[in-house]
Protein backbone atom coordinates (compact mmCIF):
# COMPACT_ATOMS: atom_id res chain seq x y z
CA UNK A 1 0.00 0.00 0.00
CA UNK A 2 1.28 3.44 -1.14
CA UNK A 3 0.69 6.26 1.56
CA UNK A 4 -0.22 9.46 0.55
CA UNK A 5 1.81 12.25 2.81
CA UNK A 6 -1.26 14.54 3.62
CA UNK A 7 -3.36 11.95 6.39
CA UNK A 8 -2.64 10.28 9.66
CA UNK A 9 -1.42 6.95 8.50
CA UNK A 10 -3.94 5.16 10.48
CA UNK A 11 -6.85 7.18 8.65
CA UNK A 12 -5.68 6.06 5.72
CA UNK A 13 -5.59 2.27 7.07
CA UNK A 14 -8.98 3.23 7.89
CA UNK A 15 -10.00 4.02 4.21
CA UNK A 16 -8.25 0.77 2.90
CA UNK A 17 -10.32 -1.70 4.93
CA UNK A 18 -12.96 0.61 4.21
CA UNK A 19 -12.28 0.00 0.46
CA UNK A 20 -12.37 -3.80 1.03
CA UNK A 21 -15.65 -3.51 2.32
CA UNK A 22 -17.34 -0.93 -0.38
CA UNK A 23 -15.58 -3.43 -3.49
CA UNK A 24 -16.86 -6.55 -1.42
CA UNK A 25 -13.43 -8.29 -0.86
CA UNK A 26 -14.27 -8.41 2.71
CA UNK A 27 -17.95 -9.28 3.17
CA UNK A 28 -20.11 -9.11 5.76
CA UNK A 29 -19.51 -10.72 9.22
CA UNK A 30 -16.45 -12.47 8.34
CA UNK A 31 -13.11 -11.96 10.21
CA UNK A 32 -10.26 -8.97 8.88
CA UNK A 33 -6.72 -9.59 9.31
CA UNK A 34 -5.76 -9.60 13.30
CA UNK A 35 -3.98 -6.08 14.33
CA UNK A 36 -0.11 -7.99 13.99
CA UNK A 37 -1.33 -9.42 10.52
CA UNK A 38 -1.98 -6.37 9.32
CA UNK A 39 0.59 -4.10 10.83
CA UNK A 40 3.15 -6.39 9.08
CA UNK A 41 1.43 -6.31 5.36
CA UNK A 42 0.83 -2.66 5.23
CA UNK A 43 4.67 -2.55 7.06
CA UNK A 44 3.30 0.05 10.23
CA UNK A 45 3.47 -0.40 13.89
CA UNK A 46 0.74 -2.77 15.37
CA UNK A 47 0.09 0.19 17.41
CA UNK A 48 -1.44 2.63 14.40
CA UNK A 49 -3.16 -0.52 13.47
CA UNK A 50 -4.93 -1.07 16.58
CA UNK A 51 -6.06 2.76 16.43
CA UNK A 52 -7.81 2.49 13.08
CA UNK A 53 -9.58 -1.00 14.58
CA UNK A 54 -10.87 1.36 17.68
CA UNK A 55 -12.17 3.84 14.99
CA UNK A 56 -13.78 1.52 13.22
CA UNK A 57 -15.35 0.17 16.19
CA UNK A 58 -16.84 3.45 17.31
CA UNK A 59 -18.11 3.70 13.70
CA UNK A 60 -19.71 0.00 14.14
CA UNK A 61 -17.72 -0.90 10.72
CA UNK A 62 -15.80 -3.55 12.69
CA UNK A 63 -16.66 -5.50 16.16
CA UNK A 64 -14.59 -7.44 18.32
CA UNK A 65 -15.06 -10.65 19.98
CA UNK A 66 -13.38 -11.10 22.15
CA UNK A 67 -10.58 -13.59 22.05
CA UNK A 68 -11.78 -14.26 18.72
CA UNK A 69 -10.74 -11.46 16.87
CA UNK A 70 -12.41 -8.67 14.97
CA UNK A 71 -15.60 -9.24 12.57
CA UNK A 72 -17.10 -7.06 9.72
CA UNK A 73 -20.56 -5.61 11.39
CA UNK A 74 -23.61 -6.75 8.87
CA UNK A 75 -24.45 -3.60 8.57
CA UNK A 76 -21.28 -2.39 7.27
CA UNK A 77 -21.55 -1.35 4.27
CA UNK A 78 -24.22 1.09 5.43
CA UNK A 79 -21.63 2.11 7.95
CA UNK A 80 -19.25 2.80 5.70
CA UNK A 81 -20.86 4.86 3.51
CA UNK A 82 -21.72 6.98 6.05
CA UNK A 83 -18.51 6.94 7.32
CA UNK A 84 -17.46 8.00 4.16
CA UNK A 85 -19.69 10.67 2.91
CA UNK A 86 -18.79 13.17 5.69
CA UNK A 87 -15.23 12.82 4.67
CA UNK A 88 -16.12 13.68 1.05
CA UNK A 89 -18.27 16.08 1.76
CA UNK A 90 -14.93 17.60 4.54
CA UNK A 91 -12.19 16.61 2.53
CA UNK A 92 -12.84 16.10 -0.90
CA UNK A 93 -15.83 18.08 -2.41
CA UNK A 94 -13.82 21.88 -1.28
CA UNK A 95 -11.35 21.46 -3.54
CA UNK A 96 -13.69 19.92 -6.27
CA UNK A 97 -15.69 23.14 -5.93
CA UNK A 98 -13.40 25.37 -5.54
CA UNK A 99 -11.96 24.31 -9.18
CA UNK A 100 -15.58 24.03 -10.72
CA UNK A 101 -15.96 27.83 -9.38
CA UNK A 102 -12.55 28.76 -10.97
CA UNK A 103 -12.65 27.09 -14.09
CA UNK A 104 -16.42 28.07 -15.14
CA UNK A 105 -18.14 25.32 -15.22
CA UNK A 106 -21.37 24.53 -15.63
CA UNK A 107 -23.89 21.76 -13.74
CA UNK A 108 -24.80 20.54 -17.32
CA UNK A 109 -21.88 19.67 -18.22
CA UNK A 110 -21.20 17.91 -14.58
CA UNK A 111 -23.91 16.29 -14.89
CA UNK A 112 -23.70 14.85 -18.47
CA UNK A 113 -20.28 13.96 -17.57
CA UNK A 114 -20.86 12.20 -14.20
CA UNK A 115 -23.47 9.83 -16.42
CA UNK A 116 -21.23 9.25 -18.24
CA UNK A 117 -18.58 8.24 -16.13
CA UNK A 118 -21.16 6.18 -14.04
CA UNK A 119 -22.25 4.11 -17.66
CA UNK A 120 -18.61 3.54 -18.36
CA UNK A 121 -17.18 2.47 -14.62
CA UNK A 122 -20.18 0.76 -13.12
CA UNK A 123 -22.30 -0.33 -16.08
CA UNK A 124 -25.26 1.57 -14.15
CA UNK B 1 10.90 -0.90 31.58
CA UNK B 2 13.78 1.83 31.61
CA UNK B 3 13.78 4.55 33.77
CA UNK B 4 16.86 6.89 33.23
CA UNK B 5 17.29 9.92 36.21
CA UNK B 6 19.51 12.24 36.29
CA UNK B 7 22.17 10.59 33.58
CA UNK B 8 25.41 12.52 33.46
CA UNK B 9 27.69 11.27 30.81
CA UNK B 10 30.47 11.98 28.67
CA UNK B 11 33.67 10.95 27.17
CA UNK B 12 35.31 13.21 28.49
CA UNK B 13 35.16 15.43 31.51
CA UNK B 14 35.38 18.95 29.67
CA UNK B 15 32.72 17.41 26.82
CA UNK B 16 29.75 16.33 28.81
CA UNK B 17 27.22 14.82 26.12
CA UNK B 18 24.13 14.03 28.59
CA UNK B 19 23.50 16.53 31.60
CA UNK B 20 20.72 15.38 33.97
CA UNK B 21 19.12 13.55 31.37
CA UNK B 22 15.77 11.69 33.11
CA UNK B 23 13.41 9.66 30.76
CA UNK B 24 11.33 6.29 31.10
CA UNK B 25 10.44 4.04 28.27
CA UNK B 26 7.86 1.31 28.55
CA UNK B 27 7.18 -1.92 26.68
CA UNK B 28 4.68 -2.25 23.78
CA UNK B 29 6.55 0.49 21.87
CA UNK B 30 8.72 1.23 18.86
CA UNK B 31 11.07 4.34 20.17
CA UNK B 32 12.33 6.44 17.35
CA UNK B 33 15.66 8.18 18.76
CA UNK B 34 16.69 11.12 16.52
CA UNK B 35 19.26 13.58 17.03
CA UNK B 36 22.08 15.08 14.84
CA UNK B 37 25.91 13.93 14.32
CA UNK B 38 27.54 13.75 17.52
CA UNK B 39 24.28 14.01 19.60
CA UNK B 40 24.40 10.90 21.71
CA UNK B 41 22.62 8.66 19.55
CA UNK B 42 24.73 5.82 19.82
CA UNK B 43 25.97 6.64 23.66
CA UNK B 44 22.62 7.05 24.87
CA UNK B 45 22.04 2.89 23.53
CA UNK B 46 25.19 1.95 24.72
CA UNK B 47 24.33 3.44 28.31
CA UNK B 48 21.06 0.94 28.03
CA UNK B 49 23.20 -2.20 27.44
CA UNK B 50 25.63 -1.65 29.79
CA UNK B 51 28.57 -1.06 27.17
CA UNK B 52 29.19 2.48 29.22
CA UNK B 53 28.72 3.40 32.22
CA UNK B 54 27.23 6.80 33.93
CA UNK B 55 29.27 9.36 35.55
CA UNK B 56 26.08 10.04 37.84
CA UNK B 57 22.44 9.52 38.20
CA UNK B 58 20.97 6.14 37.96
CA UNK B 59 19.75 3.68 35.13
CA UNK B 60 16.89 0.96 35.69
CA UNK B 61 16.51 -1.45 32.71
CA UNK B 62 14.18 -4.14 33.91
CA UNK B 63 14.69 -3.40 37.59
CA UNK B 64 18.73 -3.84 37.04
CA UNK B 65 21.49 -1.54 36.62
CA UNK B 66 23.07 -2.30 32.99
CA UNK B 67 26.62 -1.40 34.44
CA UNK B 68 26.59 -4.30 36.23
CA UNK B 69 26.19 -6.37 33.61
CA UNK B 70 24.38 -9.69 34.86
CA UNK B 71 23.42 -11.88 32.79
CA UNK B 72 20.12 -12.28 33.65
CA UNK B 73 19.51 -8.77 32.60
CA UNK B 74 22.03 -9.17 28.88
CA UNK B 75 19.95 -12.07 27.86
CA UNK B 76 17.31 -10.01 28.16
CA UNK B 77 19.04 -7.12 25.63
CA UNK B 78 19.05 -7.48 22.02
CA UNK B 79 21.78 -4.69 20.54
CA UNK B 80 22.23 -4.54 17.15
CA UNK B 81 25.25 -1.70 16.87
CA UNK B 82 26.13 0.24 14.20
CA UNK B 83 29.36 -0.89 13.28
CA UNK B 84 30.27 -5.04 14.11
CA UNK B 85 32.84 -7.82 13.33
CA UNK B 86 31.71 -11.26 12.41
CA UNK B 87 34.22 -13.88 12.49
CA UNK B 88 35.42 -16.42 9.70
CA UNK B 89 32.86 -18.98 10.70
CA UNK B 90 29.62 -19.91 9.40
CA UNK B 91 25.95 -19.46 10.85
CA UNK B 92 25.70 -22.67 12.10
CA UNK B 93 29.03 -22.04 14.05
CA UNK B 94 28.05 -18.74 14.64
CA UNK B 95 24.94 -19.48 16.13
CA UNK B 96 26.81 -23.01 18.57
CA UNK B 97 28.72 -20.60 19.87
CA UNK B 98 26.81 -17.65 20.53
CA UNK B 99 23.00 -18.49 20.85
CA UNK B 100 23.69 -20.70 24.31
CA UNK B 101 23.60 -17.27 25.96
CA UNK B 102 20.00 -16.67 25.38
CA UNK B 103 18.16 -19.41 26.95
CA UNK B 104 15.07 -18.56 25.16
CA UNK B 105 16.91 -18.44 21.54
CA UNK B 106 14.47 -19.60 19.26
CA UNK B 107 16.15 -21.62 16.07
CA UNK B 108 13.30 -22.12 14.38
CA UNK B 109 12.62 -18.55 14.17
CA UNK B 110 16.12 -17.75 13.39
CA UNK B 111 16.21 -19.93 10.48
CA UNK B 112 12.61 -18.35 8.99
CA UNK B 113 14.29 -15.01 9.21
CA UNK B 114 17.63 -15.87 7.65
CA UNK B 115 15.28 -17.15 5.01
CA UNK B 116 13.40 -14.70 4.33
CA UNK B 117 16.46 -12.12 4.43
CA UNK B 118 17.91 -14.88 1.61
CA UNK B 119 21.79 -15.23 3.34
CA UNK B 120 23.29 -17.87 2.06
CA UNK B 121 23.71 -20.28 4.68
CA UNK B 122 27.21 -22.15 3.72
CA UNK B 123 29.50 -18.49 3.40
CA UNK B 124 31.85 -17.81 5.89
CA UNK B 125 30.31 -14.76 7.76
CA UNK B 126 33.60 -12.43 7.44
CA UNK B 127 33.20 -12.99 3.58
CA UNK B 128 29.77 -11.50 3.30
CA UNK B 129 28.67 -8.41 2.16
CA UNK B 130 28.16 -5.65 4.77
CA UNK B 131 24.53 -5.60 4.12
CA UNK B 132 24.54 -9.16 3.88
CA UNK B 133 26.23 -9.62 7.74
CA UNK B 134 24.17 -6.81 9.13
CA UNK B 135 20.76 -9.27 8.44
CA UNK B 136 22.57 -11.84 9.84
CA UNK B 137 22.87 -10.11 13.50
CA UNK B 138 19.15 -8.61 13.30
CA UNK B 139 17.85 -12.37 12.77
CA UNK B 140 20.03 -13.23 15.34
CA UNK B 141 19.29 -10.72 17.68
CA UNK B 142 15.27 -10.99 16.98
CA UNK B 143 15.72 -14.57 17.60
CA UNK B 144 17.13 -14.28 21.23
CA UNK B 145 13.69 -13.49 22.35
CA UNK B 146 14.83 -10.25 24.27
CA UNK B 147 12.30 -7.95 25.62
CA UNK B 148 14.44 -5.17 25.18
CA UNK B 149 15.58 -4.84 21.51
CA UNK B 150 17.98 -1.52 20.77
CA UNK B 151 18.96 -1.30 16.96
CA UNK B 152 21.67 1.64 15.95
CA UNK B 153 20.91 2.38 12.49
CA UNK B 154 19.43 -1.17 11.29
CA UNK B 155 18.48 -0.50 7.94
CA UNK B 156 22.24 1.49 7.05
CA UNK B 157 23.63 -1.13 4.41
CA UNK B 158 20.09 -2.85 3.33
CA UNK B 159 19.16 -2.95 0.17
CA UNK B 160 15.78 -2.10 -1.23
CA UNK B 161 13.71 -5.33 -0.76
CA UNK B 162 15.49 -6.05 2.43
CA UNK B 163 14.56 -2.74 4.01
CA UNK B 164 10.41 -3.83 3.48
CA UNK B 165 11.33 -6.99 4.75
CA UNK B 166 12.73 -5.87 7.26
CA UNK B 167 10.01 -3.51 8.42
CA UNK B 168 7.44 -6.50 8.02
CA UNK B 169 9.55 -7.86 10.32
CA UNK B 170 9.47 -5.61 12.83
CA UNK B 171 6.18 -4.97 12.51
CA UNK B 172 5.48 -8.69 13.80
CA UNK B 173 8.19 -8.53 16.11
CA UNK B 174 6.95 -5.68 18.23
CA UNK B 175 4.59 -7.41 20.81
CA UNK B 176 3.06 -6.04 24.28
CA UNK B 177 6.27 -7.14 26.29
CA UNK B 178 8.50 -5.32 23.91
CA UNK B 179 10.34 -2.53 24.24
CA UNK B 180 12.07 -1.72 20.93
CA UNK B 181 14.85 1.76 20.65
CA UNK B 182 15.59 2.29 16.70
CA UNK B 183 18.36 5.24 16.13
CA UNK B 184 18.06 6.45 12.43
CA UNK B 185 18.89 9.65 10.20
CA UNK B 186 16.90 7.48 7.62
CA UNK B 187 13.41 8.38 9.02
CA UNK B 188 11.61 7.62 5.60
CA UNK B 189 12.37 4.07 5.32
CA UNK B 190 11.44 3.43 9.21
CA UNK B 191 8.68 6.38 10.07
CA UNK B 192 5.47 4.38 9.43
CA UNK B 193 7.06 1.59 12.45
CA UNK B 194 7.97 4.28 15.02
CA UNK B 195 5.07 5.42 17.61
CA UNK B 196 7.07 7.61 19.84
CA UNK B 197 9.89 10.11 18.67
CA UNK B 198 13.14 10.81 20.74
CA UNK B 199 14.86 13.27 19.91
CA UNK B 200 18.53 14.32 21.12
CA UNK B 201 19.66 18.01 21.10
CA UNK B 202 22.06 19.93 23.36
CA UNK B 203 23.00 17.45 26.14
CA UNK B 204 19.45 16.59 26.86
CA UNK B 205 15.95 15.30 24.87
CA UNK B 206 14.54 17.99 23.07
CA UNK B 207 11.57 15.86 22.29
CA UNK B 208 9.77 12.97 23.20
CA UNK B 209 6.28 12.71 22.63
CA UNK B 210 3.79 9.79 20.25
CA UNK B 211 3.25 10.38 16.88
CA UNK B 212 -0.78 11.22 18.50
CA UNK B 213 0.53 14.02 20.48
CA UNK B 214 2.71 15.12 18.17
CA UNK B 215 -0.26 15.44 15.76
CA UNK B 216 -2.96 16.40 18.42
CA UNK B 217 -0.64 19.44 18.95
CA UNK B 218 0.79 19.98 15.12
CA UNK B 219 -0.32 20.27 11.84
CA UNK B 220 2.00 19.31 9.11
CA UNK B 221 0.94 20.44 5.70
CA UNK B 222 1.78 21.93 2.47
CA UNK B 223 0.85 25.46 2.07
CA UNK B 224 0.77 28.23 -0.83
CA UNK B 225 2.49 30.80 1.27
CA UNK B 226 3.68 31.76 4.56
CA UNK B 227 2.08 33.38 7.45
CA UNK B 228 2.22 33.86 11.03
CA UNK B 229 0.57 30.30 12.23
CA UNK B 230 3.64 28.89 10.87
CA UNK B 231 6.52 27.55 13.31
CA UNK B 232 8.76 26.32 10.54
CA UNK B 233 8.33 25.95 6.80
CA UNK B 234 10.70 24.50 4.24
CA UNK B 235 10.30 25.44 0.40
CA UNK B 236 9.03 22.67 -1.99
CA UNK B 237 7.86 21.96 -5.40
CA UNK B 238 4.17 23.50 -5.03
CA UNK B 239 4.79 26.05 -2.24
CA UNK B 240 5.93 24.96 1.43
CA UNK B 241 6.01 22.19 4.11
CA UNK B 242 5.14 23.87 7.07
CA UNK B 243 4.38 23.31 10.73
CA UNK B 244 1.74 24.78 12.63
CA UNK B 245 0.09 24.68 15.53
CA UNK B 246 -3.11 22.16 15.65
CA UNK B 247 -5.94 25.07 15.84
CA UNK B 248 -8.61 22.98 13.83
CA UNK B 249 -7.89 19.41 15.01
CA UNK B 250 -6.30 17.98 11.48
CA UNK B 251 -5.51 14.61 11.18
CA UNK B 252 -2.15 15.12 9.32
CA UNK B 253 0.66 12.88 8.68
CA UNK B 254 3.82 13.41 10.73
CA UNK B 255 6.69 14.59 8.76
CA UNK B 256 9.51 13.51 10.62
CA UNK B 257 12.06 15.39 8.70
CA UNK B 258 10.47 18.21 8.84
CA UNK B 259 9.45 17.52 12.52
CA UNK B 260 13.34 17.16 13.17
CA UNK B 261 14.62 20.98 11.07
CA UNK B 262 11.90 22.42 12.85
CA UNK B 263 12.98 21.53 16.57
CA UNK B 264 16.27 22.12 15.59
CA UNK B 265 15.54 25.82 14.00
CA UNK B 266 13.04 26.62 16.15
CA UNK B 267 13.91 25.18 19.96
CA UNK B 268 11.98 27.70 22.01
CA UNK B 269 8.68 27.57 19.97
CA UNK B 270 8.45 23.72 20.54
CA UNK B 271 8.85 23.95 24.49
CA UNK B 272 5.68 24.92 25.67
CA UNK B 273 4.01 22.19 23.43
CA UNK B 274 5.30 19.45 24.63
CA UNK B 275 6.58 20.33 28.56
Amino acid sequence: MEFRDNKAIYLQIAEYVCEHILLGKWKAEEKVPSVRELAVELEVNPNTVMRTYELLQNKNIINNKRGIGFFITDDAIDHVKSYRKVLFMEDELPVVFRNIYLLNISFGELESRYKTFVKENFNA
Amino acid sequence: MININNLNFGYSKQKPLFKNMSMRLSNGHIYGLLGKNGAGKSTLLKNLAGLVYAQSGTLDVMGYDPAKRQPALLEQICFIPEEFYLPSVKIDAYIKANAPFYKNFDHNYFADLIKEFDIPVEQKLINMSYGQKKKVIIAFGLATQAKLVIMDEPTNGLDIPSKAQFRKIMASAMTDERCIIISTHQVRDLDNLIDTVIMLDENDIALKATVEEITAKLTFKKVKEIDNSIIYAEPSLSGYNAVMPNYHQEESKLDMELLFNAILAEKIKFKPLFS
